[in-house]
């Protein structure tokens, strides 16, 4: 029987430190994406009972590390972490996404200046706090950002646009730790 | 000359740089000009037109004189103003638009044409024979004229784009900027104080007054410093605000690292900010504006603000023997602070007969006025016309000239605003409401006192706390300067020869004039016709008196003239800060398939599909050209087994109670009576009834499909989804998910596909249980994938998709399986080669023009349903015989070239436009075939089967004869993909 080995979006490419900020690739179990068919509460109260979280309001997260269920775009929310329970099939559209974004951690003081050179979005801790995700621009890709834990985010993109992703993400922390 | 004990520089920390070769000190803190002026250096510059000798006329940005060309190499950077340049160790800095040198420029002669070179010359001059502009008269004209010039090299400075979000963005750090970030900031808001400044101040730092017990300058350190220490203050120096725009969105210009040496390891050079602010205050302050009289350009006569900025900030004299000539009140300061600091003033000339001066003991003129100046390359002496009309020689080296000063309006006249004149100013000032949630306060504002720019500023600071919804805090405000701004106008002197108002494009009073007499009156014709203001300084410290002396010479007032119009950015911005980020990779994003590795190191050369890169042939030894390749990887999938990663082909998974109704709907024909486990072939239309894309379905479950689309169309596909489902069916219950990069999918194709397949899967597969057009999970070394069995070469083919993470994985082993069984990857060359050879469509057939009739599928487009597109395709011109339908083609001569995008004709018709009957659109050798062959669109194509019609391609200069042909020429019965 062949053997087929597993390789991450960014294989080869993290972790990497600039300062005092580092860059490093999250490892994701499952991810999958959620749309509800018709009313959502359903799949929300599925979701509680499976996993423990509802589903989350736009802009909003719900859930912890271990499971974490992030706002996705109109009518969809993305379960990280665990495998999804069949019982949310029934009542929504259920995608596996696991392999289909690259999943990085932008964290240390500084993380939300090198943001600010890619991401037209107020990060500021006032505006954008913990659990906030946003579905944005990261250059010129379509971003998922998440503020996990202060100066700390969960940033993902299309995984055919990882290298991308570290592209311009050293470039701007390199000139963010120049600045000291 | 640098006076002991005057200044903010730090005189314990020497600079060295270089101006023109020659290596000079300054200290700490001083700018190219400053440091210049105290190295006995007054000769800065040459100007655009004339050559004539410039030196500085200014202190700050709105300098027109004195523009350096900075660093050396790919990175040397013209035009840049030495009134702004910070020294440091190492700088090397040049002079600009001279030939040999600064000091001898033979272009100089130019000045001597001057009769002949006044405004609008090249409009009269050069207008005969006319093909003499392009080739002699502009290259000529532009290598005489001009400032500094760019490397013409790559730039390897690294450049920094940024956001940044406020409460409220001070733009201006003077008295009146720094009261208004104090009252802000200790009520808490979230400030950002932007500075264009290295050091924050303003005018505090050039002027001797006091504010409180400190000093100005003093005073401003000290509150920069308690902002420094607020967290919600965010100070950003060396940063020009320099465009407003819509949605309260600000753009600035960061200089990071001009006043360092650092260029490595990212360091940027510049950052462009988009600030994002609830509220702005303006207190960008003012600039002061020179006096035309004859030769007032000469080096040493610079503005009396400047004077003072040079004597009180940077401990420099710029004259042993200096003059003061000004209309108002302010100028007479600068004559009091050179007395105090000990420099020789030589006389004060006011030209208000009635003016009152104070607190100076030297030789004073009244009523009179400064009429010529004498030197060449540095100013010696200066004319003055006293009350009675006599007139009187001085040696100076140095004049001082104020003729008042322009609020600085030009930031609330971004958004289409226009200032509104006051009298008793003689200037413009802005109008309130031109840019919205913007409070303008000081100088800017026509505040002209320190302490009304305090006072102004803490009311600014309040006005805006109070838009934002925020208490204010009482702030105290210090006694300060608090002198009354008294002034008379004056624009020009009267005179002969040329009285210079803008500096940088050389354009004089009589420049103005003649523009008004050949009836150019318009102060937007004025400017075009005398290019006053359309150098890099945008005429800052030249329009007002320019649009004064139009006034004056058309016989309106200068309200009724009004100005031209201020346009972002404020300051020169270089392209490389505005798209910082934007070279090489930065260009756009790359999108690599899991392969994409592996296909470079077996040495393939990658093309674009988009923003996906793919294969073109996998070249092995031997091979001399991309032919050959593509011609044994053609071979791999006809004769044993090729391998293919087509994962970039779009996959949008659709599921839901009404997914059926919505692929009815978006496709022609009909998806609902698919059976669970089958692929089926799918058109899609727009809405004006032309074919949007094609592609397979493949129905998973009852309510669960997964559509495929072309590489290219998939985010439009994606797109139209949404369309239809939020605003023409948003009842349907359905979701749809793009797939494309959660699942890594090859093409297997070949007569050995499934002996190859069945090798791999852990479940074998046989003809039954997969047959053509089947699909459905399968298992590969115990990973989940999906197997669909479709065909895009005509061949009996699968295409297997597994999870991304796995790849690279199955790719390699795909691969070697494949060349055990005598086959091997292929690449887009061979996958077009293929798809031709059997009439199978892309974007090149299907490029946003053809309709389903004209690619012979309108049959396809179901009678029983309704669909987007069919009604407007069914329109009588979308499905007229004449119009050019897909057949393919093969030359007559075996070896005759075709050529894709090539027109057709009638055989022995002339190859023009009126002929035209249809074009190529793709073509390929075919080694089946053994020639060339082609599919395009022809009028009447199908019924002219057989029929030899004429291809010309005009550009490539290629006449062949081609014959009409089925656009399927392998395998027309599809034997083979069944097999």
């Amino acid at each position: 029987m062949v053997e087929l080995k597993e390789t991450s979006a960014c294989a080869g490419l993290l972790p990497v430190t600039y300062g005092s900020v580092t860059l490093e690739e999250m490892t994701v179990e499952h991810m999958t994406s959620l749309s509800p068919l018709g009313d959502a509460s359903g799949l929300s109260d599925a979701l509680d009972n499976a996993h423990g979280m509802a589903l989350p309001a736009p802009n909003r997260s719900t859930g912890k590390d271990s499971a974490r269920c992030i706002w996705f775009g109109r009518d969809e929310a993305l379960l990280i972490g665990p495998a999804p329970d069949d019982a949310l099939r029934k009542l929504g559209a259920v995608v596996d996404q696991s392999d289909a974004w690259a999943v990085v951690r932008l964290q240390g003081l500084g993380a939300v200046d090198v943001l600010a050179r890619l991401v037209p979005v107020d990060l500021r801790d006032g505006a954008f706090k913990q659990g906030h995700t946003a579905r944005t621009q990261l250059g010129h890709m379509h971003a998922s950002i998440t503020k996990l834990e202060p100066d700390q985010f969960m940033i993902m993109v299309f995984r055919s646009m990882a290298g991308t992703l570290v592209h311009d993400l050293k470039q701007a922390m390199a000139g963010v730790a120049t600045r000291g | 000359m640098r006076i002991a004990g005057k200044g903010l520089v730090d005189r314990n920390r020497r600079v060295r740089f270089s101006f023109d070769g020659i290596s000079y000190d300054g200290f700490a803190g001083d700018t190219v000009a400053s440091a210049l002026l105290a190295n006995g250096v007054t000769l800065m510059g040459r100007s655009f037109k004339y050559h004539r000798p410039r030196g500085v006329l200014s202190a700050g940005s709105e300098e027109p004189n004195a523009l350096i060309t900075v660093g050396k190499g790919a990175g040397a950077e013209p035009n840049v103003r030495a009134t702004q340049a910070e020294i440091y160790d190492g700088l090397v800095a040049k002079s600009q638009n001279a030939w040999p040198s600064l000091d001898f420029d033979v272009m100089a002669v130019n000045d001597l044409a001057a009769p002949f070179l006044g405004a609008g010359f090249y409009y009269k001059t050069f207008m005969w024979p006319k093909k003499f502009w392009e080739a002699i008269y502009e290259p000529v004209i532009r290598k005489a004229a001009g400032l500094g010039a760019l490397s013409g090299k790559a730039n390897e400075d690294a450049y920094e784009k940024a956001f940044a979000f406020c409460d409220l963005l001070v733009i201006g750090a003077g008295p009146a900027g720094l009261m208004a970030a104090l009252v802000a900031g200790r009520a808490g808001a979230d400030v950002i104080l932007a500075d264009e400044d290295c050091l924050m101040g303003g005018r505090l730092n050039a002027e001797s007054g006091a504010v409180g017990h400190q000093s100005g300058a003093g005073w401003a350190a000290s509150v920069v410093a308690e902002l420094a220490a607020m967290e919600n203050v965010r100070l950003m120096s060396r940063t020009t605000v320099a465009g407003a725009y819509d949605g309260r969105m600000y753009g600035a210009l960061e200089r990071v690292n001009q006043h360092t040496s650092r260029r490595s390891g990212g360091a940027p050079l510049e950052c462009f900010w988009r600030i994002a602010a609830k509220h702005s205050i303006l207190a960008a302050g003012a600039i002061e504006r020179p006096v035309a009289f004859q030769n007032n350009d000469r080096p040493g006569i610079m503005t009396a603000g400047a004077v003072r900025a040079y004597l009180n900030r940077w401990g420099v004299s710029p004259g042993k023997r200096v003059a003061v000539f000004g209309n108002n009140d302010d100028a007479h300061r600068t004559a009091r602070d050179l007395v105090k600091a000990g420099v020789h003033v030589v006389a004060l000339i006011d030209s208000r007969a009635g003016a009152v001066i104070e607190g100076f003991d030297g030789q004073v003129f009244k009523g009179a006025q400064v009429c010529n100046s004498g030197g060449r390359k540095a100013l010696e002496s200066i004319t003055v016309r006293v009350a009675s009309g006599e007139e009187e020689a001085l040696q100076v080296d140095c004049l001082a000239m104020s003729g008042g000063w322009n609020p600085s309006v030009h930031l609330t006249c971004h958004m289409n605003g226009r200032p509104t004149w006051r009298e008793d100013l003689q200037a413009f000032v802005p109008t309130e409401g031109a840019v919205p949630d913007m409070t303008v306060a000081g100088a800017c504002n026509g505040v002209f006192s320190t302490a009304g720019c305090l006072a102004d500023g803490v009311a600014a600071g309040k006005a805006a706390l109070k838009a934002l919804g925020k208490w204010a805090v009482e702030v105290d405000v210090l006694a300060a300067e608090d002198a009354a701004y008294r002034m008379e106008p004056l624009w020009a002197v009267a005179g002969k020869g040329r009285a210079w108002l803008d500096f940088q494009n050389d354009v004089s009073v009589k420049d103005i004039k003649q523009a008004a007499v050949e009836n150019f009156m318009s102060v937007e014709h004025m400017k075009r016709y005398t290019t006053q203001g359309m150098a890099t300084d945008q005429g800052k410290s030249s329009n007002v008196a320019a649009l004064a002396i139009l006034a004056d010479a058309t016989g309106r007032g200068i309200p009724e003239t009004g100005t031209t119009t201020f346009r972002p950015p404020y300051v020169p911005v270089a392209i490389a800060a505005m798209g910082a980020g934007g070279q090489g990779h930065g260009f756009a994003p790359e999108r690599l398939t899991t392969s994409h590795k592996r296909s470079v190191e077996m040495g393939a050369p990658m093309i674009e599909a988009g923003l996906w890169y793919r294969p073109s042939y996998f070249p092995k030894a031997g091979e001399a050209t991309w032919r050959e390749s593509c011609d044994r990887e053609v071979g791999y999938v006809r004769k044993s087994v090729g391998v293919c990663d087509v994962s970039t082909l779009g996959k949008i998974d659709i599921q839901g109670p009404d997914a059926a109704k919505l692929l009815d709907f978006v496709y022609t024909n009909m998806f609902s009576t698919l059976k669970v486990g089958r692929v089926r072939y799918g058109l899609m239309l727009r809405e004006d009834g032309h074919v949007m894309d094609d592609g397979t379905c493949a129905r998973l479950d009852e309510q669960h499909y997964v559509m495929t689309t072309t590489t290219a169309a998939a985010g439009n596909v994606m797109r139209h989804l949404e369309f239809v489902t939020q605003c023409l069916h948003p009842e349907w219950q359905v979701a749809f998910t793009s797939v494309t990069e959660q699942w890594a999918q090859f093409a297997i194709a070949g007569p050995k596909a499934r002996e190859l397949l069945n090798g791999l899967l852990d479940k074998a597969i046989d003809g039954e249980s997969w047959p053509f057009m089947a699909c459905g999970a399968v298992s590969i070394g115990g990973v989940q994938g999906r197997l669909f069995r479709i065909s895009f070469s005509g061949e009996h083919a699968y295409e297997l998709a597994v999870p991304a993470r796995y790849g690279v994985a199955l790719f390699d082993a795909l691969v070697t399986r494949a060349e055990a069984l005598g086959g091997g990857p292929y690449g887009m060359e061979a996958l077009n080669v293929l798809r031709i050879e059997k009439g199978f469509i892309t974007h090149a057939e299907i490029e946003g023009r053809a309709t389903a009739f004209d690619i012979g599928m309108e049959r396809m487009i179901s009678t029983k349903k309704d669909c987007v597109g069919k009604v407007m395709a069914a329109r009588k011109g979308l499905v007229n015989q004449e119009r050019p339908q897909l057949v393919g083609f093969k030359p007559v001569d075996a070896d005759a070239e075709l050529s894709g995008g090539a027109h057709l004709f009638e055989r022995g018709a002339d190859a023009v436009r009126v002929n035209h009957q249809g074009h190529i659109s793709s073509v390929a050798y075919s080694p089946a075939l053994e020639r060339m062959i082609g599919l395009g669109f022809l009028s009447r194509g199908p019924e002219r089967m057989g029929e030899v019609v004429r291809m010309v391609d005009h550009m490539r200069g290629l006449d062949t004869e081609v014959e009409v042909c089925n656009p399927v020429f392998l395998d027309p019965e599809g034997e083979r993909v069944r097999g």
